[in-house]
């Protein structure tokens, strides 16, 4: 009977144990601030937002529970059945808005791309760490074929944002596993070349995006009107922001998607220039933290991982708001943690709770 | 040589780790420094600009229309006035699917496919980002039930507009004319007056009749509301707000019961009636039968109505008493009669003999007695009609003296009346002909041509209105008003009249005398002539004159009614004046295939009259006297 006495302090304690204080503390500030910008750009989708920020923080404590070494072993059968599920859309997903991205299991729908912003990293971390002794030229190839075949299906759908977050992942495992410089200088200038034929590879809509950005002005009603008008959220904000609430382009609906993908815009009128900077600043201590579990991960595997998920959440921080600023075409890449939306917020905090496992279990291996 | 990397050296990984991750950090840095750069030049720098845009977004100014102003008759009685209703209406360049949204739309209102046939037929005409209404007239019902389901259609909202409205239908739709929507020519029209910034949310233009020449009376100042709308252009608060000044009224000279009589008159027939006030040259009634309904106008008309007006052969959009032109007949000779007075080419007393035809080089012209009045003299010319008395009269005073002449009385000139659409006319003479014609030998004027212009026919093609103001001269002694439809202009706000002052345009100083022997002479005709069967038993005194203009020459057989084409059937006519002393009305009635004038035209006159002079019909009113003989 005394087993199962209850001792609130011990399980309290249990629950916090593989839980990051700094780091989610860190987080807990910018989803307060997430909150607040919700209550102003569309209060009646708050209750669901808590819904998800509830599951996204069980999703956490749950990878946060898992060693790294487990996570190893989930690599390899993740990343297969990601490529597999991937190619299942590509034959037999649903269309919607003229992309082919969703996968119906008759009781759920889901986007299979989502899972590779995980899988990516962790297979090629896994990839890495299985052939730390010896890097030769062969494995650096086949870690490029790991990355390009998922990318490749991804880009097919098409779906840009996604595909840019997975490149992402898999290009800083590779870079942070020591690619040597040469190389990347080389497959920059490679990059560089290849554009105009890249160029002739996209999708209508996604030139015109890019020609948009390049010149918003030519088509101001049509296909330039969501970068002018966040722009102009941004800029009329000025230095102190026109208040909580008071944001006229974004409570007169100018502002398109404005509590997804342009909430940032919301934020930079509504609390201006000093708003922005701390946003900046919470992502800056986010990362930081992010990257300091990293430099202090026991293993290769653990390191490359660590560090590839802090960067992808500075990935998806600067594509937004580069993008909301009229810097970067428009792309649908959220504002991490910020960002009305279960998903890419559940994805997310499986990464914090990644990151979260080895910082705890770094000591346990040392030993 | 191996390369170090190639050795398990965790210290020497580590470092190259860190080493990469510090460079990995510090491209954060930097990247964060870009956007906050970024940030800085667009919330700082470019601050205002931005400002200025945002404000442009939220403020617009929204015009409101004011109300246009009231048309009303001599006694009160409304003719055109507005109410208010709510439309439907659609932004096409904030929709993007517009079939999917009509589909969508009409799961909440009713939308007909002529309305549908409608919007489209706007979306054709309009250039600009104007809203075009896909429903007019909401039920209140409609308006609830698409308000609830609004946030599903930007680019579509509800509109209180105010629509014109012709509470009689077709009485004196000529005059009145109709408004449509603005279109291409109206916008030049406005532009001309300057008037672009107060007709912006204007979408009503008048077309035709006094809609057309007082539209800028009508219109009124448009105000101005400053209003924050959202991104589907929809108002969500006004700011500030100008309040727009009504339009100006017209009270008209026109008489509804008069027109209403004169209407009536004519029942089924084709033709037109003047009417006008000798004493100002205000029109008391302006007929143009067949009419229309100008309430067909105001939403746009439908296709099927657009086809009906304009294919039929009754040609009902045409304006008769101003447009068109008839040969006037008989009803020219008391002028011809009075032009032989004035010039010294007759007196009154002298005679001719009748034999029933006048030979001029080598042709006959025919009287329609056959063998003839006898003697005549002026007074029986006219009382009996003779044709004989004016073929020896044109032939003696010459083309040229007659068109001088009947220049002063207007005829072949616009009278000036305040609507649009008049024709001038022929008046002829040699000049006129030199100008018509292009051939030399088509040029030429022929003495033998005159002969029958003494009898209104030949070249002759006047107006009905020229005709009834040339009535009215005889009628007021010889003064010429500008004939007007307008009586005075209400400001709507401060109730201050603008008098539309009788013009007199000039007078004709004829000698009294002659005058008088014209004037006796018409009644004559009412009392023991041509006009005595239908104004049997009149409780006044009333001067008048028939006519019969021939459409169809017969080359010497005899003309019968009854075995031609009604269409090819002559032209009745009527002028007349009354009281004969005091003149308190003269017109002019043209009744299109009527046959001859005592038949069909003198009765209708008669009725109008009656009506005007003692506030009732003739008894056993007929508008067509079957039993009257041609005698003219």
């Amino acid at each position: 009977m005394n087993e199962f006495s209850f001792r609130p302090r011990e399980w309290w304690q249990r629950l916090v144990a593989p839980i990051d204080a700094a780091l989610l503390g860190f987080l807990a500030l910018l989803l307060g601030y997430a909150l607040l910008l919700l209550a102003s750009a569309s209060p009646e989708r708050l209750n669901n937002q808590l819904i998800n920020i509830a599951v996204a923080l069980v999703a956490m404590r749950v990878a946060a529970q898992v060693p790294p070494q487990r996570l190893m072993h989930l690599a390899l059968p993740l990343y297969v059945g990601g490529v597999l599920l991937l190619v299942a859309v590509a034959l037999f997903g649903d269309v919607s808005k003229g992309a082919r991205r969703w996968l119906n299991l008759g009781f759920m729908r889901i986007q299979p791309s989502e899972i590779m912003k995980i899988a990516m990293p962790l297979m090629l971390a896994w990839y890495f760490q299985k052939h730390e002794a010896m890097l030769r030229l062969r494995d650096w190839l086949v870690a490029l074929l790991i990355l390009l075949l998922p990318l490749a299906l991804i880009v097919r759908q098409p779906d840009l944002g996604t595909a840019i977050l997975v490149l992402a992942a898999g290009f800083f495992v590779i870079f942070l596993a020591g690619l040597s410089w040469k190389v990347l200088a080389a497959l920059c200038v490679g990059g560089l070349a290849s554009l105009p034929f890249a160029w002739t590879m996209l999708h209508d809509y996604q030139r015109q995006r890019v020609l948009t950005l390049l010149d918003p002005e030519v088509d101001p009603l049509g296909r330039g009107f969501h970068i002018i008008q966040s722009t102009i959220a941004v800029g009329s904000g000025g230095i102190l922001g026109k208040g909580w609430g008071n944001g006229t382009q974004t409570h007169l609906e100018f502002l398109p998607e404005r509590h997804t993908d342009f909430i940032f815009a919301v934020l930079s009128e509504e609390f201006g220039l000093l708003g922005n900077t701390f946003l900046l600043v919470l992502y800056a201590l986010i990362i930081g933290r992010g990257l300091m579990i990293a430099a202090n991960a026991p293993t290769l595997f653990s390191r490359l991982l660590a560090g590839s998920i802090t960067l992808i959440f500075f990935t998806y921080a600067f594509v937004n708001m580069g993008m909301v600023s009229g810097i970067l075409p428009v792309v649908g890449v959220p504002l991490p943690f910020v960002s009305y939306g279960g998903t890419a917020l559940v994805t997310l905090f499986l990464g914090v709770g990644i990151l979260m496992s080895i910082h705890k279990h770094r000591m346990l291996v040392q030993k | 040589m191996m390369r170090p990397a190639e050795f398990k050296n965790p210290e020497q990984e580590i470092n190259r780790f860190q080493r990469r991750l510090a460079v990995a950090g510090g491209f954060v840095l930097f990247a964060f420094f870009l956007l906050f750069a970024r940030f800085f030049w667009l919330q700082v720098i470019q601050h205002e600009h931005f400002q200025t845009r945002a404000e442009d977004n939220r403020i617009s100014l929204v015009p409101t229309v004011p109300n246009r102003g009231v048309i009303a008759d001599r006694n009160g009685v409304v003719l055109a006035h507005n109410y208010s209703a709510y439309t439907l209406e659609i932004t096409p360049s904030k929709v993007a699917d517009l079939e999917a949204v009509i589909d969508e739309l009409a799961t909440l209102v009713d939308i007909q496919p002529k309305d549908y046939k409608r919007f489209r037929r706007l979306l054709e005409e309009s250039k600009n980002f104007e809203s075009l209404p896909i429903r007019t007239r909401l039920t209140d019902e409609e308006v609830a039930r698409f308000i609830s389901q609004r946030f599903r259609f930007p680019g579509v909202d509800i509109k209180a507009r105010l629509f014109r409205q012709y509470p009689l239908g077709e009485l004196a739709s000529h005059a009145l004319g109709y408004i449509g929507r603005v279109n291409d020519r109206d916008l030049a029209t406005i532009e001309k007056h300057d008037a672009e910034d107060n007709y912006r949310g204007t979408v009503h233009f008048g077309k035709t009749g006094l809609e057309q020449q007082y539209e800028f009376e009508l219109h009124g100042q448009a105000g101005f509301e400053q209003v924050e709308v959202d991104a589907g252009g929809r108002a969500v608060r006004v700011l500030a707000r100008t309040a727009p000044v009504s339009g100006n009224n017209l009270a008209l000279t026109l008489d509804t019961k008069l027109q209403q009589v004169a209407e009536k008159a004519f029942g089924k027939r084709r033709g037109a009636l003047v009417a006008i006030e000798p004493a100002t040259g205000g029109i008391l009634a302006l007929v143009s039968m067949p009419g229309y309904d100008p309430n067909l106008f105001v939403d746009g008309i439908s296709p099927p109505d657009w086809e009906m007006l304009n294919t039929s052969e009754d040609r009902p959009m045409v304006n008769r008493a101003l447009n068109g032109t008839y040969p006037p007949g008989s009803t020219f000779k008391p002028f011809m009669a009075l032009a032989a007075l004035e010039l010294g080419k007759r007196t009154p007393q002298q005679t001719i003999s009748d034999p029933g035809y006048f030979t001029f080089g080598g042709h006959t012209f025919r009287d329609d007695k056959k063998g003839g009045h006898g003697v005549v003299d002026m007074y029986k010319s006219i009382v009996q009609s003779c044709d004989t008395y004016y073929y020896v009269l044109a032939n003696d005073m010459g083309i040229d003296a007659i068109s001088a002449f009947m220049h002063k009385l207007g005829f072949g000139s616009r009278t000036g009346i305040d609507i649009e659409g008049e024709s001038e006319g022929v008046l002829p003479s040699q000049a006129w002909k030199k100008k018509r014609f292009r051939k030399p030998e088509q040029q030429k004027w022929y003495a033998g041509e005159t002969v029958s212009i003494g009898i209104g026919q030949g070249y002759n093609a006047y107006t009905p209105i020229q005709l009834a103001q040339a009535t009215a001269i005889i009628a007021n002694g010889g003064v010429i008003f500008r004939p007007h439809l307008v009586k005075y202009i209400e400001n709507a706000g401060t109730g201050e009249r603008t008098l539309v002052e009788p013009q007199p345009l000039r007078t004709l100083f004829f000698k009294p005398g002659n005058l008088a022997t014209i004037r006796q002479a018409m009644v004559g005709v009412n009392k023991e002539g041509t006009g005595a069967r239908a104004f049997a038993g009149a409780e006044y005194v009333s001067a008048g004159k028939t006519g019969t203009a021939q459409l169809y020459s017969l080359k010497g057989a005899k003309y019968e009614a009854d075995k031609l084409h009604e269409r090819l059937r002559d032209h009745a006519l009527f002028i007349a004046y009354a009281p004969a002393e005091q003149p308190t009305i003269a017109l002019a009635v043209l009744v299109e295939n009527g046959g001859f004038g005592a038949q069909s035209a003198a009765p209708i006159a008669r009725q109008v009259l009656d009506y005007y002079l003692l506030g009732k019909l003739p008894k056993a009113a007929a508008s067509e006297d079957a039993e009257a003989v041609e005698d003219e």
